[in-house]
């Protein structure tokens, strides 16, 4: 794009990008001066010092650079792997501090002492904060590093953009922050998964629409003739995410210098947006997302290859038709029409055989290399995700069919089956892919211990069963508890009768949470022991932009 | 041929398509015959379900099924039969005098029913869901009343409450002695221990039992009774049970005393039915002590 001489100009990028920086510091001054709450105050001023820091981090890295990094070095990618390293880290660090409140919010429920009588450390601020902090923090910043990689590794091409990539990880993770903060003090649109306000929402459909911008313009460059299937999901999950996002969080403000607003969606409509909306999120978020890196790192770590091309494109296009009518199954035996609860429940059971689809493939693209279960514990991990992926797309069908519905619904058992999910499948597929991940970005020759993985994988796995067994037995008992009537008509059990036997499941599911963050410590021990004193990886060819890297 | 060793996988003995991304290739394996016959069955399922349910928006209405199923019309014939089951005799239990409910047993376990059910909702979280209270939430298990423990008694407090902000609510409080100057902190100490004494609890050394009695006579047998027995008219709690409200340490008496009690007991008239406050003292009479 820059006139090839002797002369250094600013791109059009960075000039641009400075300059709307420039702007955002003085609009965030005028915000905090005319702020009608504290907590938008609070976030005017996050927002003013970021954007400060962001116009220094431009001009720095301007004066610092000779030129812009090279597309190809020696006719082989120049790969960008900076913003992967950040979102790596985060990652790990988001995923600690998401699996610590859970843990806190799970024993609060067994102990309610333990709220403290404070407002910011109750159990309804503290709730969101865990949801966000694991689903969108940890989940959302392992996406943002593994569809970075993947994207660039299978379409040879170094990422599109060159400050767009930075600004997608950095401006998702001030997102996360704003969001984060605002749920302890209170600020929340009270939407489930959905909680952050107006201007956070606003803030990342701008940081969103970059992404999806990046990771198109990528494949748009690309090198392969063909897509690598793992893209198809990404591009699936951002372009799905996008439209749930807009869909879901149209508001109006109380004042443009306030926290509040209001939902423009009401009533019925209302629940029907949200669980569109949370469905969806599971299914494109927490699913699609992470089938995607299910795609490329059990093949790679496998060094097999994927087990089917067909299933691959027939369960990925089922998938994407059938998911979207599911949501109306987390509102049978409410206010919604009778059609749309058959909707929501009859697609829900078609969508089985598509969700299993990729477990299909996850799984028997070890053909012939099962063997290393054995010995590779990151592998294995993998595998026992893609394991726990089939169970929970079998439960959640099994548990959007209204009559065990009736029994499941508003209890553990429903928690029990999201952190079967959750743990199982999205925390150990985030794991392998991050044990995978972190030696190759930081050309290590390999992890610092495998011993560590093994242990990681015991300790979580035990966790996760003693989670999910102590929620579906206290779900299914709750479930009994509420429907018991005498031959009077009258309830058996009162509510509060049904909480006192809860106690003791609610203390082994602490149990099982407690092990699983343990496990995650253990990971980020050795993660960071890999990156600190792993032997470098010596000749690299591939990789030899990391040099380069330095300077960005 | 060597496109065809290329794309050859020994290891399955299966072909790949012949593409390759960062090493990774996929196979030609059609796709496995239970996962498509299974996929079909679900489709055909949920084809029959849309059949025999109500299953897609019209312009105007839904296509109903042929069962015609509606969840409103569900609902409404198991409130029939629950109405089969217990209507009239709810209309019996909200009409008859509160001694002949116990003398029917019919109607006695209706009402027992209902009140268990009620209490649960409505009165475990203060008094526990087996009624044994807690510090400040009287127990309703033993025969000790501040109100009195008769039907009457107990459905006159059950309906307006104690200090509930309701005109016919019981009023009356433990005064702050301390707070509101009657009494001095040494003279709150001794009373106290006098206090202790008529429940046949030790004292404190160095206590003066005379000056005790007097204290306690001069401020609070108008109230409590020149014995501590105390006045249910009042909500004056009897002092000589050893059955205790707040605790019968002598730091706990001294903070009763000092800044007085004025627990709430909230009016349920109006937020429940007088059937069910009716069922609800029956309940709590039969709990235990009722008198």
């Amino acid at each position: 794009m820059q006139p090839n001489n002797d002369v250094k100009w600013m791109t059009a990028g960075e000039s641009g990008l400075a300059g709307l920086f420039t702007l955002a510091v003085f609009l965030c001054i005028i915000a905090v001066a005319k702020a009608e709450d504290a907590p938008f105050a609070f976030h005017a001023t996050l927002a003013g010092f970021a954007s400060l820091a962001a116009v220094f981090a431009i001009f720095n890295r301007y004066f610092d650079r000779a030129s812009l990094p090279p597309q190809e070095i020696n006719g082989r990618p120049n790969y960008n792997f900076g913003p992967i390293k950040f979102a790596s880290f985060m990652a790990m660090f988001w995923g600690i501090a998401g699996f610590t409140v859970g843990l806190l919010i799970a024993l609060q429920l067994a102990w309610p002492a333990l709220n403290f009588d404070l407002p910011w450390t109750t159990f309804g601020r503290l709730r969101p904060l865990h949801t966000s902090a694991v689903v969108f923090a940890f989940g959302g910043n392992v996406l943002l590093a593994t569809s970075f990689y993947v994207v660039q590794k299978t379409c040879r091409v170094r990422l599109a953009g060159d400050l767009a990539p930075w600004f997608v990880v950095l401006g998702y993770n001030f997102f996360i922050l704003i969001a984060g903060t605002g749920y302890l003090l209170g600020v929340t649109q009270s939407k489930e998964y959905a909680e952050p306000e107006w201007y956070a929402d606003l803030w990342l459909t701008i940081v969103w629409v970059t992404y999806l911008l990046v990771f198109l313009l990528t494949l748009v460059k690309r090198k392969e003739p063909h897509i690598f299937v793992a893209n198809w999901f990404y591009l699936a999950f951002i372009v799905t995410i996008a439209v749930l996002h807009l869909g879901n969080n149209p508001a109006l403000p109380v004042s443009v210098f306030g926290s509040k607003s209001y939902v423009a969606w009401g009533g019925v409509q209302d629940a029907m947006f949200q669980w569109w909306y949370g469905h969806n999120a599971v299914g494109f978020f927490l699913t699609a997302g992470f089938l995607a890196i299910m795609y490329y790192f059990i093949p790679k770590r496998a060094e097999r290859p994927v087990y089917s091309y067909r299933l691959s494109i027939v369960h990925f296009w089922a998938i994407i038709f059938l998911y979207i009518w599911a949501g109306p199954h987390h509102l049978h035996y409410t206010a919604l029409p009778d059609w749309a609860q058959t909707l929501g429940m009859t697609f829900s059971i078609m969508l089985w055989m598509p969700s299993w689809g990729g477990m299909i493939n996850g799984l028997m693209t070890l053909s012939g290399a099962w063997d290393k279960l054995r010995t590779d514990p990151v592998l294995r991990m993998l595998v026992v995700s893609v394991a726990f992926y089939g169970m929970a797309t079998f439960e959640g069908p099994l548990m959007s069919i209204k009559v065990v519905n009736s029994l499941s619904h508003y209890t553990d058992w429903t928690i029990g089956h999201v952190h079967s999910g959750a743990l199982g499948w999205v925390g150990f597929v985030s794991f392998g892919a991050l044990y995978c991940l972190v030696p190759w970005i930081w050309q290590r020759k390999e992890l610092y211990s495998l011993r560590l993985v093994n242990w990681h994988f015991w300790v979580a796995t035990i966790g996760i069963v003693l989670y999910i067994s102590a929620m579906w037995v206290s779900g299914i008992l709750q479930g009994l508890m509420w429907r018991a009537y005498t031959s009077l008509g009258f309830l058996e059990y009162s509510f509060i009768e049904s909480v006192e036997a809860m106690h003791p499941f609610y203390i082994i599911r602490a149990l099982g949470g407690g092990l699983f963050l343990v496990g995650a410590l253990i990971m980020a021990f050795n993660l960071w022991m890999t990156v600190r004193v792993g032997e470098a990886e010596s000749e690299v060819p591939l990789s030899s932009g990391a040099t380069l890297q330095a300077a960005e | 041929m060597t496109d065809h060793d290329d794309n050859f996988d020994h290891a399955t003995g299966k072909t790949t398509t012949g593409h390759s991304w960062d090493g990774i290739k996929e196979l030609n394996t059609p796709l496995p015959r239970w996962w498509v016959l299974t996929f079909y069955a679900c489709i055909v399922w949920a084809v029959g379900y849309w059949i025999v349910y109500p299953a897609w928006p019209l312009l105007w209405g839904y296509t109903t099924g042929v069962a015609h199923y509606s969840s409103r019309a569900d609902v409404a014939v198991e409130l029939a039969n629950l109405e089969k089951i217990r209507g009239d005799k709810m209309v019996t239990l909200g009409a008859a005098p509160l001694a002949d409910i116990e003398k029917d047993p019919a109607l006695l376990a209706l009402a027992r029913a209902r009140g268990k059910t009620v209490f649960g909702d409505n009165c475990a979280p203060c008094h526990g869901s087996g009624g044994a209270g807690a510090k400040g939430f009287p127990n309703l298990n033993d025969d000790d009343w501040l109100w009195g423990g008769s039907l009457e008694a107990i459905h006159k407090t059950i309906q307006f409450g104690a200090r509930s902000g309701h005109a016919n609510a019981h009023e009356g409080a433990m005064l702050a002695f301390g707070r509101d100057g009657m009494l001095k902190k040494p003279e709150i100490v001794t009373v106290a221990n006098f206090v202790r004494s008529l429940a046949g609890l030790p004292t404190a050394a160095g206590y003066k039992a005379e000056a005790g009695q007097k204290l306690f006579a001069d401020n609070c047998a108008s109230c409590h009774g020149d014995a501590g027995k105390g006045n249910p008219e009042m909500g004056a709690p009897n002092l000589t049970d050893n059955i205790w409200l707040y605790g019968s340490d002598e730091a706990t008496i001294v903070e009763t005393v000092t800044n007085g009690r004025t627990g709430v007991m909230p009016a349920w008239v109006g937020r429940l039915d007088p059937a069910t406050i009716k069922a609800l003292t029956v309940y709590v009479h039969s709990l235990g002590g009722g008198q």
